[in-house]
């Protein structure tokens, strides 16, 4: 469970750059495929923003679908996992979209 | 709460040196030699003059991981810094991991200087078995925590002090999942699956099996027991990352092993020290 360590930071930082302002939203870009699952962010937000200055916040995440792009042909490809296979049948997918993991804002009171 | 890199005692990780017969503990909470950056960047956040009803926004754009991949590229540096090579060795739990150490550190000990950083959520047992070797060990219990990440590792070298050219092996907590997002400061992650697993391992858990350069497969002398095809485990594990190095051995009987020993040597920095 990763998420609790991720969201740690997430509300560590968001209290830090807040300078003792209350924090009331919080948005993440998270993508699909970088190992982040964003209900686990949900279900730990409340447990670590509780008693610091972002308890209470609204979380929005914005999520990310997973792209690759052939190494071999260049084409562009969907992927819901972080690899995949082209239709020329390479393997070597390079994952150009969804591994974004990301605070992009914050709303301070 | 530490002075220099400002981390609190409230995750429960403790580090312990452990040497032969005995563990004492030592470490958290502990005097740094050397002072953490901040783990954050300072973004330009802009603090607009004119209120709004609705509050300010703040511009961030943080990598989520900036602080460990921070504290990461710092052990990198101390690594190369000092010629040291350092490996991440990564797994399920009871897939080999010590017993792999145990039987590197033998085979390699007399020529090479070794120190292990050993992580479990619990117990020094495994740092035991690698202190009986001889070897430099210390232990990391991560207590609640799934996986190790470069703040302990930075702290386990403060007590580890491992010497110039020498080689650190360090085993993370058993776990195909966490451990794959938190970049220790290693040259690679060493990823290691047995034949008692499924041979579908690399599909499910393809984040550390594309996180990983080398892929270890373990407990051959066991194969004529299970039901395991290698040659689709490998298809599997190409399939999610085409650039593996794969090594098939039984740490156990020794089967394999000098590959994957040579593998090691090739990896070192040219004029390895032998130990003291």
């Amino acid at each position: 469970m990763h998420e609790l360590s991720i969201t740690r930071e997430i509300v560590d930082l968001a209290t830090d750059k807040a300078g003792g302002r209350r924090v009331t939203r919080i948005a993440l870009v998270i993508g699909q495929l970088s190992g982040i699952v964003s209900d686990a962010i949900r279900f730990c937000f409340d447990v670590c923003a509780c008693s610091t200055a972002a308890e209470g916040a609204r979380l929005d995440i914005e999520e990310i679908p997973g792209r690759g792009r052939c190494r071999v042909c260049g084409l562009e490809v969907p992927l819901e996992q972080p690899f995949g296979q082209c239709e020329c049948g390479s393997v070597r997918i390079e994952v150009i979209a969804g591994e974004e993991m990301r605070m992009k804002e914050m709303e301070v009171a | 709460m530490c002075e220099s890199c400002g981390c609190s005692d409230d995750q429960h990780v403790r580090i312990t040196k452990v040497t032969r017969g005995q563990a004492d503990h030592a470490a958290h909470p502990h005097d740094h030699a050397h002072s953490h950056a901040h783990g954050h960047s300072h973004s330009h956040d802009h603090d607009h003059g004119h209120s709004h009803s609705h509050g300010t926004t703040v511009s961030l754009e943080e990598d989520l991981l900036a602080k460990n991949n921070l504290l990461a590229q710092r052990n990198r540096g101390w690594f190369e810094g000092r010629g040291i090579l350092a490996l991440n060795l990564v797994s399920s739990p009871g897939a080999g991991k010590t017993t792999l150490l145990v039987r590197t550190l033998e085979a390699l000990g007399k020529e090479l200087t070794f120190g292990v950083i050993e992580g479990d959520q619990e117990t020094s047992e495994d740092a035991k078995r690698i202190a009986e070797t001889g070897c430099g060990v210390v232990q990391v219990n991560t207590g609640t925590g799934c996986h190790l990440d470069a703040h302990m590792v930075a702290h386990a070298l403060e007590t580890l002090r491992p010497p110039t050219d020498s080689v650190v092996l360090i085993e993370n907590v058993g776990n195909l999942v966490c451990p794959a997002l938190f970049d220790l400061g290693e040259m690679c992650k060493v990823c290691i699956v047995s034949v008692t697993e499924g041979e579908d391992k690399p599909l499910k858990y393809p984040y550390m099996f594309r996180a990983s350069e080398v892929l270890i497969l373990n407990k051959t002398d066991l194969l004529p027991h299970v039901d395991f095809d290698v040659g689709r485990c490998l298809e599997y594990a190409r399939r999610v990352n085409p650039d593996l190095k794969v090594f098939q051995l039984s740490a156990r009987t020794g089967e394999g092993m000098e590959e994957w020993l040579t593998w090691l040597q090739t990896q070192l920095p040219v004029n390895p020290s032998p130990p003291a």
